[in-house]
């Protein structure tokens, strides 16, 4: 059964930098114990910015130095704290990588990094895109990535991190996408959910795409074709059973992500069917194997198809 | 002026005899290590963990030790001879532990799941700096009063990161920290001064902050004791400067074949090699 979800976002836009950033401000107020550390990159006037004002005692800001700041973050949690760091989101996987590898997943420690400006959400070009960075992460062991689909998807990731041991790498893009379930469920890390139920064919997303994905079953729906969409909210671990089950039922698969179509989800699901004996169609959507085109993101998103029009008519020319 | 026992010295550098000649040993056995840096760090690390460090070699995890990073993890053989010195372990099982696969125990480059002593998963230059910042903050955050010590190579300041973490704790004021700069001279393929020049390092960190205490001779136990003698009591809360103490010492000290020949930074040793280096050793122990 799938979880009942909502198309009517006209007072839901919402936003999951901000959201994260209120939860971590309730899980303080609640008497959590944790430390947080940025790089020049917390706007007073954000969420996050309001805990930094509260907890100041508790709140580190590294300039802009995001090796140091991660490799700090490790030997704070290795003096006893959880740690949540936010760095932005380019910068974590390009320029922390080793800090990632060495001292977050490999001395296993529990820090939560939380990337912002995920995929081209962050407009500026490819110095500011961040489109490597699960081909990255799928390649380093003893890391946990959760892509929150919405603000109070993100809630649940960063209160469940609280009792979730080891590294995790929490990915949010930049503006938020409205909320898309319209009730409350269970939220369990590595455990994918079925979003929309379809018979024609099944979108494997995750984060801020599923919105586009959303409208486009919408488009689709119009034209009597019936699409389901699964929310892989967890890309490491995988949740490889929903993969071949949602597989399975249609023969009809297409995943869509703000990354890069080499190494991400598409690559990951790809790897899945294939070793499954997977026999039907399957089709990746995100960006292609370039430096990204320069305009707004909604723009870029149009312009590589990973809108919801475009979503709509490479599924229609999957299922021709 | 000293405050240091001369007694307490000399039984100091007999310690680091003992760990010079089981070190050579361990390294011939197992076949492969890093002797030039090995060899110049003993001292400092003998004075830290048989003297000047909180420390329980009994019970390795005690909550208030005092935390030692080694950033260059390659010269971990160095601490592992010590473990087994304590007690941790015996060399017989250090060397049938050595990177033996699903067995292994001990490894080139420390990793911490393995051996409880070791503090942090090494191996990555630049690395040690800023998780011992953090460790420090941490410490700072939970008011907890011990101290985090980070052993740094003078090679391995190459790397920008090592000076982000030098930027930090200036800007921190982390008095509970202090960073000892093994300042052999020497990195992998030739004298620093050639690869990548590192002076006027002690007027670099003070320029960063940092309080610099300098031992000219990093490899007499005198000195040693008598530089970490300065260090202030532990207050895990208060802003002081952060100390930096720069040692400087000889790659491959004690063995005469091996002193300051940068071809002995990394590999091992034939029977002849240790035959030769174990009397060296002996032969250049201090006299007091």
């Amino acid at each position: 059964m799938a979880v009942k979800t909502t198309f009517d976002f006209d007072q839901m836009l919402s936003n999951a930098r901000e959201a994260y950033g209120e939860e971590l401000m309730k899980l303080a107020d609640e008497g959590k114990e944790f430390l947080f550390t940025y790089s020049d990159n917390v706007a007073p006037s954000s969420s996050a910015g309001k805990m930094v004002a509260k907890y100041p005692d508790r709140c580190f800001n590294f300039g802009i130095a995001e090796p140091n700041q991660v490799g700090a973050s490790a030997g704070m949690a290795l003096a006893g704290h959880t740690v949540f760091a936010q760095v932005f989101g380019p910068f974590l996987p390009l320029r922390a990588a080793d800090q990632i590898h060495t001292d977050i997943a490999y001395n296993d420690v529990k820090v939560r990094l939380i990337g912002t400006h995920s995929g081209v959400t962050a407009g500026g070009g490819p110095t500011h895109n961040d489109i490597a960075d699960l081909a990255l992460y799928r390649a380093i062991p003893n890391l946990t990535v959760v892509v929150p689909a919405d603000a109070d998807q993100c809630r649940k990731v960063i209160r469940a991190s609280m009792d979730y041991d080891g590294p995790m790498i929490i990915r949010i893009d930049r503006a938020g996408s409205p909320n898309i379930y319209a009730e409350n469920y269970e939220y369990e890390i590595g455990k994918a959910i079925d979003l929309l139920e379809g018979k024609d064919a099944t979108i494997i997303s995750t984060g801020s795409s599923l919105y586009e994905c959303m409208m486009a079953t919408k488009l689709l729906a119009e034209e009597g074709l019936s699409v389901g969409i699964l929310d892989m909210h967890t890309i490491k671990p995988l949740d490889t059973d929903a993969i071949i089950r949602v597989a399975e039922k249609t023969g009809n698969v297409v995943t869509v992500e703000d990354h890069s179509i080499n190494g991400g989800l598409g690559g990951a699901v790809a790897e899945v069917l294939m070793e499954a004996g997977y026999k039907g169609k399957f089709k990746r959507i995100g960006m292609p194997d370039q430096f990204s085109v320069l305009g707004d993101p909604d723009e870029i998103y149009k312009f590589y198809g990973m809108d919801r029009t475009g979503i709509a008519k490479t599924i229609k020319e999957l299922l021709a | 002026m000293s405050k240091v026992d001369i007694n307490r010295v000399i039984e100091l550098e007999d310690k680091c005899l003992k760990i010079r000649k089981d070190l050579l040993n361990f390294i011939y056995r197992i076949g492969m290590g890093h002797l030039g840096g090995e060899l110049s760090i003993v001292e400092m690390a003998v004075a830290l963990y048989y003297e000047y460090m909180k420390y329980d070699a009994a019970n390795p995890k005690m909550e208030d030790r005092d935390r030692f990073v080694l950033s260059k993890g390659h010269c971990s053989e160095t601490l592992y001879t010590i473990f087994q010195d304590m007690g941790m372990y015996t060399m017989d099982y250090m060397v049938e532990h050595f990177e033996t696969l699903d067995t292994a125990k001990f490894g080139m480059h420390s990793n911490r799941k393995y051996v409880p002593a070791i503090e942090v998963s090494a191996g990555s230059l630049g690395h040690g700096l800023p998780i011992a910042v953090g460790m420090a903050l941490g410490a700072r955050a939970s008011k907890a009063p011990w101290r985090t010590i980070v052993m740094v190579g003078d090679g391995e300041m190459d790397e920008g990161t090592n000076w982000e973490a030098i930027m930090a704790a200036g800007h921190y004021q982390l008095g509970n920290l202090v960073a000892i700069v093994d300042k052999n001279q020497v990195q992998m393929t030739g004298p620093t001064a050639n690869v990548m020049n590192l002076d006027p390092l002690d007027k670099k960190l003070e320029a960063f902050g940092w309080e610099v205490i300098n031992i000219e001779d990093g490899n007499d136990m005198l000195q040693v004791c008598e530089a970490l003698e300065k260090l202030p009591e532990v207050d895990p809360v208060t802003p002081r400067k952060p100390i930096f103490i720069i040692s400087n010492t000889v790659k491959g000290k004690g063995v005469d074949f091996m002193e300051g020949n940068y071809k002995w930074h990394g590999g091992g040793i034939a029977k002849e090699q240790l035959e030769e280096a174990l009397a060296d050793v002996e032969k250049n122990r201090k006299v007091r």
